[in-house]
């Protein structure tokens, strides 16, 4: 049918009554309508490690999830507290270098290591990033660019931490099925925990920081601390995600500061979908493996990976999630006129 | 009036550069009343709440609440005493639904404390909360006007969200930045009332004006700031009928062309 012979009726599928938060749920099929998506999403990650065909692509799935928390960090700063940040290398490197040290010099297993990196290393990005947070604008992307180049060139020039080596010899998960279902049990837990984080009533205060922090103030609160709170939560995702990493590879060294950790997990929102939480999980679930497909082509993997991010960027700026969740919602259907 | 006065100011003084905002401003605001501030553009009305709810900072006066002298500390600590602002531009958050955005007032620790308005503070559900004080103030409940998104709402219910705002924290002091500018004369007529409602609460307002009409209805007292300079204070009768008051708004040679053809 064209438009001469009629158009084109865009209906919502109702299950949403007057707002975002507000459900009426009236049969099995409504439920499963919303249930569906979601049970997707978590059968599909845990079946994923049975379905690889090798231990390679296995080891692959895990860097997804870290990268996942990573791109989560990410989306949740810049999209529900209003700060963007560059700072994927510095809380991975914190979180890693923590795991580390307790691993080594104190002997502690992942199990200890992994809860301390975690709350330790957002302790210390918080307190590091304090100073930018009561200021407006690109300070706070430029303070975390420049901390993890700056750490990686301090560990580098006193030779501390074990200098350029890094850190080896520390302790893996039991084993490859162990380290994998328990970061993707993170990065789920951690996923279904943001969302719901951001429509509670401490979320909402997230969102009105990001939309209008003069009004926050005239509320009586204070936006900094309130960006504090946010920017500790994304640097323990970072910091968790670091210390994962470095018991999977059982090495810690200065390249955990690499600006990878920063840029990857930003494409992987970009890919997905900004402020959806789980698009840039599905983004990193893109990007990774498609990455270490392209290793082959040795350096030409950066160029056909920024036309893939060109592409995206001019085609569906929007992301796939946000596109995705829209045309879930709404369906479109031609009628005669 | 009498007793302690709530609110006092002296000598408020805010330079921007070599522009002398405001001039050593001095006034009493008493408990209960509503004082209205008027002058032409770039008077400095705006500049007064700015300073006195710590947006920002003076150049040199102090400000006293209840005999506390509150200069110089942060917005969110003088909101939290319960002196509040309303937004000249409507500051409201608007990736939120309308009764969302008093979620985050009722959050605030003075919400919490006082209980906030009408005790959404100590509930647990501040969304009913949010709808309810959406509903005194004069959303329409029936047409789900509460939980329309907040970028959806025209201005006068904008205006309306930025009262409601500061409802929430169960304020002592409300200082209301032009609500009556951009609304029709229906949308006036109906918050006048409400303003007057506020008052018999036992809230204090200051209130900053163009509409002079409906200001002077509501106003116990009007004060008139000319070039950053309190012109003159007085009952709305005084200042209207003030020769000073008229030459500050027309200027001096209109005024007598005004009252050749008046």
């Amino acid at each position: 049918m064209t438009a001469e012979q009629g158009r084109k009726e865009r209906i919502d599928r109702g299950i949403k009554v007057r707002a975002d938060s507000i459900y009426a749920l009236m049969s099995w099929r409504e439920l499963s309508y919303l249930a569906l998506p979601r049970l997707v999403l978590i059968a599909g990650l845990l079946v994923i490690p049975l379905v690889m065909p090798s231990m390679y692509w296995q080891r692959v799935i895990s860097i997804v999830c870290i990268y996942s928390l990573l791109a989560l960090s990410f989306d949740f700063l810049a999209h529900y507290v209003g700060l963007v940040s560059l700072g994927g290398a510095f809380f991975v490197g914190t979180g890693g270098y923590i795991a580390a040290i307790l691993n080594k010099s104190l002997g502690l297993s992942p199990l200890f290591t992994i809860p301390a990196a975690t709350l330790g290393g957002a302790a210390i990005c918080t307190v590091l990033l304090l100073p930018c947070l009561p200021l407006r604008g690109v300070y706070f992307a430029i303070v975390t660019l420049m901390y993890p180049l700056a750490f990686a060139r301090v560990i580098e020039a006193l030779d501390i931490f074990g200098g350029t080596d890094g850190i080896m010899g520390v302790a893996s998960f039991p084993n490859q099925w162990v380290e994998q279902y328990f970061v993707i049990a993170v990065v789920l837990l951690l996923l279904f925990g943001l969302r719901r984080l951001v429509n509670l009533d401490l979320g909402l205060v997230f969102r009105a920081v990001k939309d209008n922090d003069q009004a926050v103030r005239a509320s009586g609160m204070s936006v900094t601390y309130y960006k504090a709170v946010g920017v500790f939560i994304a640097s323990a995702l970072g910091c968790l995600a670091g210390a994962c990493l470095v018991h999977i590879y059982m090495w810690s060294g200065i390249s955990q500061f690499a600006l990878d950790f920063s840029i990857l997990p930003i494409a992987a929102t970009v890919i997905g979908g900004g402020g959806t939480l789980v698009g840039p999980v599905l983004g990193c679930l893109l990007l990774v493996p498609l990455s270490e497909l392209l290793r082959d082509f040795g350096t030409l993997r950066i160029v056909s990976y920024s036309l893939i991010l060109m592409g995206f960027v001019v085609i569906r700026s929007e992301g796939l999630m946000v596109y995705g969740q829209r045309k879930y919602h709404q369906f479109e259907r031609w009628v005669k006129v | 009036m009498t007793g302690e006065p709530i609110l006092k100011v002296r000598d408020l003084t805010k330079a921007f550069g070599g522009v002398l905002a405001l001039n050593r401003v001095s006034f009493d605001l008493h408990e209960g009343e509503i004082l209205g501030i008027i002058g032409p553009n770039g008077s400095g009305k705006t500049t007064v709440v700015n300073s006195i709810t710590g947006f920002i900072r003076l150049t040199s006066g102090k400000v006293f609440f209840r005999g506390k002298d509150i200069t110089g500390k942060p917005p969110h600590k003088i909101a939290d005493m319960g002196v509040t602002r309303t937004f000249q531009i409507m500051r409201p958050y608007y990736s939120l639904p309308a009764y969302k955005n008093l979620v985050i007032p009722l959050f605030s620790p003075r919400a919490k404390r006082t209980g906030g308005w009408r005790g959404g503070g100590r509930l647990g559900d501040r969304n009913t909360v949010g709808i309810d004080i959406l509903e005194e103030i004069g959303f329409e409940r029936d047409s789900y006007v509460p939980y329309k998104l907040a970028s959806t709402l025209p201005t006068g219910y904008l205006k309306r969200l930025e009262l409601a705002r500061c409802l929430a924290l169960k304020p002592e002091i409300v200082l209301c930045d032009e609500v009556f500018s951009g609304l029709s004369m229906s949308e006036i007529a109906s918050m006048v009332p409400l303003i007057e409602r506020l008052q018999m609460e036992g809230i204090t307002l200051i209130m900053i004006e163009h509409r002079l009409r409906e200001l002077f209805r509501v106003a116990n007292r009007v004060m008139v700031l000319n070039f950053g300079e309190k012109l003159m204070e007085g009952t709305a009768e005084t200042v209207m009928a003030s020769e000073e008051v008229k030459k500050a708004y027309f200027g001096s040679e209109e005024v007598e062309e005004v009252m050749k053809h008046a």
